[in-house]
Protein backbone atom coordinates (compact mmCIF):
# COMPACT_ATOMS: atom_id res chain seq x y z
CA UNK A 1 0.00 0.00 0.00
CA UNK A 2 1.30 3.18 -1.13
CA UNK A 3 1.44 6.41 0.73
CA UNK A 4 0.47 8.83 -2.93
CA UNK A 5 -2.40 7.27 -4.54
CA UNK A 6 -1.73 7.23 -7.88
CA UNK A 7 -4.55 9.74 -9.56
CA UNK A 8 -6.78 8.33 -12.03
CA UNK A 9 -6.30 9.97 -15.32
CA UNK A 10 -8.78 11.93 -17.69
CA UNK A 11 -10.33 13.31 -14.65
CA UNK A 12 -10.62 16.96 -14.82
CA UNK A 13 -10.20 18.97 -11.50
CA UNK A 14 -13.22 21.15 -10.79
CA UNK A 15 -13.16 24.72 -11.77
CA UNK A 16 -13.55 26.70 -7.99
CA UNK A 17 -16.23 28.83 -8.47
CA UNK A 18 -15.60 30.60 -5.13
CA UNK A 19 -14.45 33.25 -6.16
CA UNK A 20 -17.50 33.62 -8.44
CA UNK A 21 -19.53 36.33 -5.66
CA UNK A 22 -16.54 38.48 -5.33
CA UNK A 23 -16.86 38.71 -9.60
CA UNK A 24 -20.40 39.91 -9.47
CA UNK A 25 -20.10 42.34 -6.61
CA UNK A 26 -17.35 44.23 -8.24
CA UNK A 27 -19.99 44.66 -11.14
CA UNK A 28 -22.55 45.16 -8.81
CA UNK A 29 -20.80 48.32 -6.69
CA UNK A 30 -19.82 49.58 -10.39
CA UNK A 31 -23.19 49.77 -11.67
CA UNK A 32 -24.72 50.89 -8.39
CA UNK A 33 -21.96 53.65 -8.04
CA UNK A 34 -22.38 54.31 -11.52
CA UNK A 35 -26.49 54.28 -11.90
CA UNK A 36 -28.19 57.78 -11.69
CA UNK A 37 -31.75 57.38 -10.30
CA UNK A 38 -34.12 59.77 -12.62
CA UNK A 39 -34.91 62.54 -9.97
CA UNK A 40 -37.94 63.30 -11.34
CA UNK A 41 -40.76 61.65 -13.17
CA UNK A 42 -42.02 63.24 -15.91
CA UNK A 43 -45.82 64.52 -15.79
CA UNK A 44 -45.86 65.88 -19.32
CA UNK A 45 -44.98 64.66 -22.93
CA UNK A 46 -41.47 65.20 -23.88
CA UNK A 47 -40.86 64.79 -27.17
CA UNK A 48 -37.34 66.88 -27.48
CA UNK A 49 -36.85 68.63 -30.71
CA UNK A 50 -33.79 67.90 -32.82
CA UNK A 51 -30.23 69.33 -33.77
CA UNK A 52 -27.44 69.23 -35.20
CA UNK A 53 -25.25 72.21 -33.75
CA UNK A 54 -25.03 70.68 -30.34
CA UNK A 55 -23.01 70.75 -27.15
CA UNK A 56 -22.34 68.89 -24.52
CA UNK A 57 -24.17 69.48 -21.20
CA UNK A 58 -22.90 69.64 -17.74
CA UNK A 59 -25.26 67.74 -15.59
CA UNK A 60 -22.89 68.99 -12.30
CA UNK A 61 -24.03 72.23 -12.98
CA UNK A 62 -27.18 72.32 -14.59
CA UNK A 63 -31.31 72.87 -13.79
CA UNK A 64 -33.28 71.36 -15.54
CA UNK A 65 -37.06 72.60 -16.52
CA UNK A 66 -39.35 70.60 -18.30
CA UNK A 67 -42.22 72.50 -20.27
CA UNK A 68 -45.31 70.11 -22.41
CA UNK A 69 -48.55 69.38 -22.65
CA UNK A 70 -49.70 67.08 -19.37
CA UNK A 71 -49.39 63.27 -20.45
CA UNK A 72 -52.17 61.39 -20.45
CA UNK A 73 -51.95 60.15 -16.68
CA UNK A 74 -52.31 63.84 -16.14
CA UNK A 75 -55.10 64.93 -18.21
CA UNK A 76 -56.90 66.49 -14.96
CA UNK A 77 -54.19 69.48 -15.83
CA UNK A 78 -56.34 70.17 -19.22
CA UNK A 79 -54.05 70.41 -22.41
CA UNK A 80 -52.42 73.26 -21.88
CA UNK A 81 -48.69 73.33 -21.99
CA UNK A 82 -47.37 73.21 -18.67
CA UNK A 83 -44.18 74.13 -16.67
CA UNK A 84 -42.53 71.00 -14.35
CA UNK A 85 -40.08 72.06 -12.14
CA UNK A 86 -38.52 68.63 -10.23
CA UNK A 87 -41.68 67.00 -9.24
CA UNK A 88 -44.00 69.37 -9.46
CA UNK A 89 -46.29 71.82 -11.99
CA UNK A 90 -45.07 75.14 -11.39
CA UNK A 91 -46.73 78.41 -12.91
CA UNK A 92 -44.57 80.67 -14.60
CA UNK A 93 -44.03 83.09 -11.98
CA UNK A 94 -42.57 80.46 -10.08
CA UNK A 95 -39.99 80.15 -12.24
CA UNK A 96 -37.81 82.38 -10.08
CA UNK A 97 -37.84 81.24 -6.95
CA UNK A 98 -37.79 77.54 -7.78
CA UNK A 99 -34.27 78.57 -9.67
CA UNK A 100 -33.20 80.51 -6.83
CA UNK A 101 -33.75 77.05 -5.04
CA UNK A 102 -32.30 74.80 -7.54
CA UNK A 103 -29.25 77.24 -7.51
CA UNK A 104 -28.69 77.27 -3.66
CA UNK A 105 -29.12 73.26 -3.42
CA UNK A 106 -25.65 73.04 -5.95
CA UNK A 107 -22.29 72.99 -5.02
CA UNK A 108 -20.91 76.91 -4.14
CA UNK A 109 -18.00 76.84 -6.82
CA UNK A 110 -20.38 76.08 -9.53
CA UNK A 111 -23.30 78.07 -8.34
CA UNK A 112 -21.57 81.34 -10.75
CA UNK A 113 -21.58 78.84 -13.68
CA UNK A 114 -25.00 77.66 -13.19
CA UNK A 115 -26.86 76.71 -16.79
CA UNK A 116 -30.49 75.78 -16.75
CA UNK A 117 -31.50 73.23 -19.46
CA UNK A 118 -34.68 73.51 -20.82
CA UNK A 119 -36.23 70.12 -21.96
CA UNK A 120 -39.16 71.28 -23.93
CA UNK A 121 -41.24 69.31 -25.97
CA UNK A 122 -41.44 70.34 -29.68
CA UNK A 123 -45.13 71.04 -30.15
CA UNK A 124 -44.95 73.39 -27.27
CA UNK A 125 -45.75 77.28 -27.93
CA UNK A 126 -42.81 79.29 -28.55
CA UNK A 127 -44.54 81.86 -26.75
CA UNK A 128 -44.72 79.96 -23.43
CA UNK A 129 -40.98 78.98 -23.62
CA UNK A 130 -40.45 83.03 -24.15
CA UNK A 131 -41.93 83.26 -20.85
CA UNK A 132 -39.79 81.00 -19.00
CA UNK A 133 -36.40 82.81 -20.78
CA UNK A 134 -38.10 86.43 -19.02
CA UNK A 135 -38.63 85.43 -16.10
CA UNK A 136 -34.48 83.58 -16.30
CA UNK A 137 -33.54 87.12 -16.87
CA UNK A 138 -35.41 88.45 -14.19
CA UNK A 139 -33.65 85.65 -12.02
CA UNK A 140 -29.96 86.40 -13.51
CA UNK A 141 -29.57 82.84 -14.99
CA UNK A 142 -28.74 83.86 -18.11
CA UNK A 143 -27.00 80.85 -19.66
CA UNK A 144 -29.84 78.24 -21.04
CA UNK A 145 -29.53 75.24 -23.07
CA UNK A 146 -32.41 74.35 -25.33
CA UNK A 147 -31.90 70.18 -24.52
CA UNK A 148 -32.72 68.18 -28.02
CA UNK A 149 -31.58 65.24 -30.01
CA UNK A 150 -28.27 64.83 -31.84
CA UNK A 151 -29.19 65.35 -35.53
CA UNK A 152 -26.58 64.18 -37.55
CA UNK A 153 -24.92 66.64 -40.14
CA UNK A 154 -26.00 66.61 -43.65
CA UNK B 1 -16.58 16.33 25.93
CA UNK B 2 -16.50 16.88 22.35
CA UNK B 3 -16.62 20.86 21.16
CA UNK B 4 -19.64 21.00 18.89
CA UNK B 5 -18.59 23.31 16.19
CA UNK B 6 -21.09 25.82 14.41
CA UNK B 7 -22.56 24.78 11.39
CA UNK B 8 -20.89 26.23 8.48
CA UNK B 9 -23.40 28.92 6.41
CA UNK B 10 -23.52 27.49 2.86
CA UNK B 11 -22.61 30.48 0.55
CA UNK B 12 -23.81 28.66 -2.78
CA UNK B 13 -26.27 30.98 -3.12
CA UNK B 14 -24.90 34.26 -2.39
CA UNK B 15 -24.04 34.76 -6.05
CA UNK B 16 -27.25 34.24 -7.44
CA UNK B 17 -28.54 36.82 -4.80
CA UNK B 18 -25.72 39.00 -6.17
CA UNK B 19 -26.77 38.24 -9.53
CA UNK B 20 -30.19 39.16 -9.30
CA UNK B 21 -28.89 42.78 -7.57
CA UNK B 22 -27.01 42.97 -10.60
CA UNK B 23 -29.19 42.83 -13.05
CA UNK B 24 -31.47 44.75 -11.51
CA UNK B 25 -28.83 47.56 -11.53
CA UNK B 26 -27.92 46.78 -15.35
CA UNK B 27 -31.16 47.34 -16.21
CA UNK B 28 -32.22 50.50 -14.62
CA UNK B 29 -29.16 52.51 -15.16
CA UNK B 30 -29.61 54.70 -18.36
CA UNK B 31 -25.93 56.52 -19.07
CA UNK B 32 -27.67 59.49 -19.84
CA UNK B 33 -26.09 62.14 -21.72
CA UNK B 34 -28.03 65.50 -22.52
CA UNK B 35 -26.93 67.70 -25.52
CA UNK B 36 -28.09 70.71 -26.41
CA UNK B 37 -27.74 74.70 -27.81
CA UNK B 38 -26.40 76.86 -25.36
CA UNK B 39 -27.36 80.44 -25.84
CA UNK B 40 -26.84 83.29 -23.34
CA UNK B 41 -29.83 85.19 -22.44
CA UNK B 42 -29.43 89.68 -22.31
CA UNK B 43 -29.38 90.58 -19.03
CA UNK B 44 -32.51 93.19 -18.09
CA UNK B 45 -31.43 96.39 -18.97
CA UNK B 46 -32.97 99.10 -16.82
CA UNK B 47 -31.49 102.47 -18.07
CA UNK B 48 -32.97 104.76 -19.96
CA UNK B 49 -29.99 104.49 -22.86
CA UNK B 50 -31.13 105.42 -26.34
CA UNK B 51 -30.24 102.20 -28.19
CA UNK B 52 -27.59 103.21 -30.89
CA UNK B 53 -29.14 103.51 -34.07
CA UNK B 54 -28.53 100.40 -36.43
CA UNK B 55 -28.43 100.70 -40.30
CA UNK B 56 -31.06 98.03 -42.10
CA UNK B 57 -28.35 96.61 -43.77
CA UNK B 58 -26.60 95.47 -40.74
CA UNK B 59 -29.66 93.93 -39.98
CA UNK B 60 -30.88 90.30 -40.54
CA UNK B 61 -34.35 90.23 -40.08
CA UNK B 62 -35.79 86.60 -39.37
CA UNK B 63 -39.53 86.28 -38.55
CA UNK B 64 -41.53 83.22 -37.60
CA UNK B 65 -45.12 83.31 -38.08
CA UNK B 66 -47.64 81.62 -36.13
CA UNK B 67 -48.06 78.82 -38.96
CA UNK B 68 -44.45 78.11 -38.83
CA UNK B 69 -43.66 80.54 -42.26
CA UNK B 70 -40.17 81.99 -42.27
CA UNK B 71 -39.71 85.80 -43.51
CA UNK B 72 -35.68 86.50 -43.98
CA UNK B 73 -35.59 89.96 -44.86
CA UNK B 74 -39.35 90.84 -45.58
CA UNK B 75 -39.24 88.02 -48.06
CA UNK B 76 -40.68 84.16 -47.79
CA UNK B 77 -37.60 81.60 -47.28
CA UNK B 78 -37.81 78.11 -46.89
CA UNK B 79 -35.77 76.74 -43.80
CA UNK B 80 -33.25 74.95 -46.04
CA UNK B 81 -32.05 78.24 -47.45
CA UNK B 82 -31.75 80.23 -43.93
CA UNK B 83 -28.42 79.09 -43.19
CA UNK B 84 -26.55 80.37 -46.41
CA UNK B 85 -28.63 83.21 -46.70
CA UNK B 86 -27.32 84.40 -42.81
CA UNK B 87 -23.69 83.05 -43.98
CA UNK B 88 -23.85 85.09 -47.15
CA UNK B 89 -25.08 88.33 -45.03
CA UNK B 90 -22.34 87.77 -42.09
CA UNK B 91 -19.77 86.75 -44.49
CA UNK B 92 -20.10 89.86 -46.71
CA UNK B 93 -17.97 92.54 -45.62
CA UNK B 94 -18.79 95.43 -47.98
CA UNK B 95 -17.77 98.15 -45.29
CA UNK B 96 -15.59 98.55 -42.29
CA UNK B 97 -15.88 97.89 -38.56
CA UNK B 98 -16.71 100.54 -36.12
CA UNK B 99 -12.77 101.03 -35.76
CA UNK B 100 -12.20 101.46 -39.63
CA UNK B 101 -10.78 98.48 -40.56
CA UNK B 102 -12.51 96.52 -43.43
CA UNK B 103 -13.01 92.80 -42.91
CA UNK B 104 -10.19 91.17 -45.08
CA UNK B 105 -11.10 87.64 -44.20
CA UNK B 106 -14.53 88.04 -45.58
CA UNK B 107 -14.98 85.81 -48.21
CA UNK B 108 -18.54 87.55 -49.47
CA UNK B 109 -19.62 89.71 -52.28
CA UNK B 110 -18.98 92.68 -50.63
CA UNK B 111 -22.03 94.39 -51.23
CA UNK B 112 -23.36 97.22 -50.56
CA UNK B 113 -26.68 96.42 -49.69
CA UNK B 114 -25.69 93.66 -46.98
CA UNK B 115 -23.59 93.78 -43.96
CA UNK B 116 -20.69 96.38 -43.35
CA UNK B 117 -18.43 93.58 -40.94
CA UNK B 118 -19.31 91.09 -39.09
CA UNK B 119 -18.15 92.99 -35.80
CA UNK B 120 -21.38 94.83 -37.26
CA UNK B 121 -23.84 92.48 -38.33
CA UNK B 122 -26.59 91.70 -36.24
CA UNK B 123 -28.93 88.66 -36.40
CA UNK B 124 -32.87 89.33 -35.10
CA UNK B 125 -35.06 86.58 -34.61
CA UNK B 126 -38.43 87.28 -33.86
CA UNK B 127 -41.32 85.11 -33.49
CA UNK B 128 -45.36 84.19 -33.03
CA UNK B 129 -46.31 83.11 -29.28
CA UNK B 130 -48.22 80.54 -31.58
CA UNK B 131 -45.03 79.52 -33.28
CA UNK B 132 -44.16 75.98 -32.48
CA UNK B 133 -40.71 75.46 -30.33
CA UNK B 134 -40.03 72.59 -33.07
CA UNK B 135 -39.25 75.15 -35.48
CA UNK B 136 -38.21 77.34 -33.20
CA UNK B 137 -35.08 75.17 -32.91
CA UNK B 138 -34.96 74.61 -36.01
CA UNK B 139 -33.84 77.95 -36.74
CA UNK B 140 -31.90 78.49 -33.87
CA UNK B 141 -30.31 75.82 -34.73
CA UNK B 142 -29.52 76.69 -38.85
CA UNK B 143 -28.53 80.42 -37.27
CA UNK B 144 -26.13 78.68 -35.04
CA UNK B 145 -24.75 76.75 -37.60
CA UNK B 146 -24.10 79.82 -40.27
CA UNK B 147 -21.76 81.29 -37.12
CA UNK B 148 -20.18 77.76 -36.90
CA UNK B 149 -19.82 77.76 -40.40
CA UNK B 150 -17.97 80.79 -40.48
CA UNK B 151 -15.72 80.05 -37.19
CA UNK B 152 -14.48 76.98 -38.68
CA UNK B 153 -13.63 78.27 -42.03
CA UNK B 154 -11.64 80.82 -40.15
CA UNK B 155 -10.53 78.47 -37.91
CA UNK B 156 -9.07 76.30 -40.47
CA UNK B 157 -7.12 79.37 -41.82
CA UNK B 158 -5.72 80.16 -39.04
CA UNK B 159 -4.63 77.46 -37.06
CA UNK B 160 -5.03 74.05 -39.86
CA UNK B 161 -1.20 73.81 -38.94
CA UNK B 162 -1.88 72.62 -35.37
CA UNK B 163 -4.65 70.02 -36.21
CA UNK B 164 -3.37 68.69 -39.37
CA UNK B 165 -5.52 65.58 -39.31
CA UNK B 166 -8.77 66.87 -38.34
CA UNK B 167 -11.50 68.66 -40.60
CA UNK B 168 -12.98 71.06 -38.06
CA UNK B 169 -10.70 72.45 -36.51
CA UNK B 170 -12.96 74.81 -34.36
CA UNK B 171 -14.70 71.44 -33.25
CA UNK B 172 -10.98 70.07 -32.29
CA UNK B 173 -9.77 73.23 -30.71
CA UNK B 174 -13.13 73.46 -28.41
CA UNK B 175 -12.64 69.25 -27.77
CA UNK B 176 -9.16 69.71 -26.47
CA UNK B 177 -10.16 72.97 -24.11
CA UNK B 178 -12.85 70.29 -22.61
CA UNK B 179 -10.50 67.59 -22.00
CA UNK B 180 -8.01 69.84 -20.47
CA UNK B 181 -10.19 71.39 -18.39
CA UNK B 182 -8.43 71.52 -15.14
CA UNK B 183 -5.21 73.20 -16.32
CA UNK B 184 -5.29 76.04 -18.33
CA UNK B 185 -3.79 75.90 -21.96
CA UNK B 186 -3.86 79.83 -22.15
CA UNK B 187 -2.67 80.14 -25.65
CA UNK B 188 -5.37 77.46 -26.76
CA UNK B 189 -7.88 80.12 -25.19
CA UNK B 190 -6.20 82.71 -27.04
CA UNK B 191 -6.74 81.04 -30.01
CA UNK B 192 -10.03 80.03 -29.76
CA UNK B 193 -11.08 83.57 -28.09
CA UNK B 194 -9.42 85.10 -31.38
CA UNK B 195 -11.76 82.91 -33.80
CA UNK B 196 -14.84 83.78 -32.03
CA UNK B 197 -13.67 87.66 -32.40
CA UNK B 198 -13.84 87.36 -36.19
CA UNK B 199 -17.53 86.22 -36.10
CA UNK B 200 -19.00 87.26 -32.66
CA UNK B 201 -22.44 85.82 -32.22
CA UNK B 202 -24.58 88.33 -32.58
CA UNK B 203 -28.10 87.04 -32.34
CA UNK B 204 -30.50 89.31 -30.65
CA UNK B 205 -34.24 87.72 -29.79
CA UNK B 206 -37.45 90.08 -30.11
CA UNK B 207 -40.13 88.83 -27.30
CA UNK B 208 -42.95 88.11 -29.18
CA UNK B 209 -45.94 90.76 -29.01
CA UNK B 210 -48.44 89.98 -26.27
CA UNK B 211 -51.96 89.74 -27.74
Amino acid sequence: MSKFRKKEKGEMPAISTASLPDIVFMLLFFFMVATVMRDSSLMIENALPSADQVEQLKKDRTIFIYAGKPSSQYKQFGEEPRIQFNDAFITVEDVQPSIYQGISEMNEELQSKVVVGLKVDKNTNAGLVSDIKQELRKANALKVMYIANTKLEQ
Amino acid sequence: MAKRSAPEVNAGSMADIAFLLLIFFLVTTTIEKDKGLLRSLPPIDDTEVEPPVIKQKNLFTVNINRNNQLLVEEEELPITELRQAAIDFLDNGGGTNPAGQSCDYCKGEGSSESSDHPDKAIISMKHDRETTYEKYMEVQNELVAAYNYLREREAARLYKKYYPNSDKVFTAMLEEKEKNQYSKDEVLNERIETVKKLFPMKLSEAEPDKN
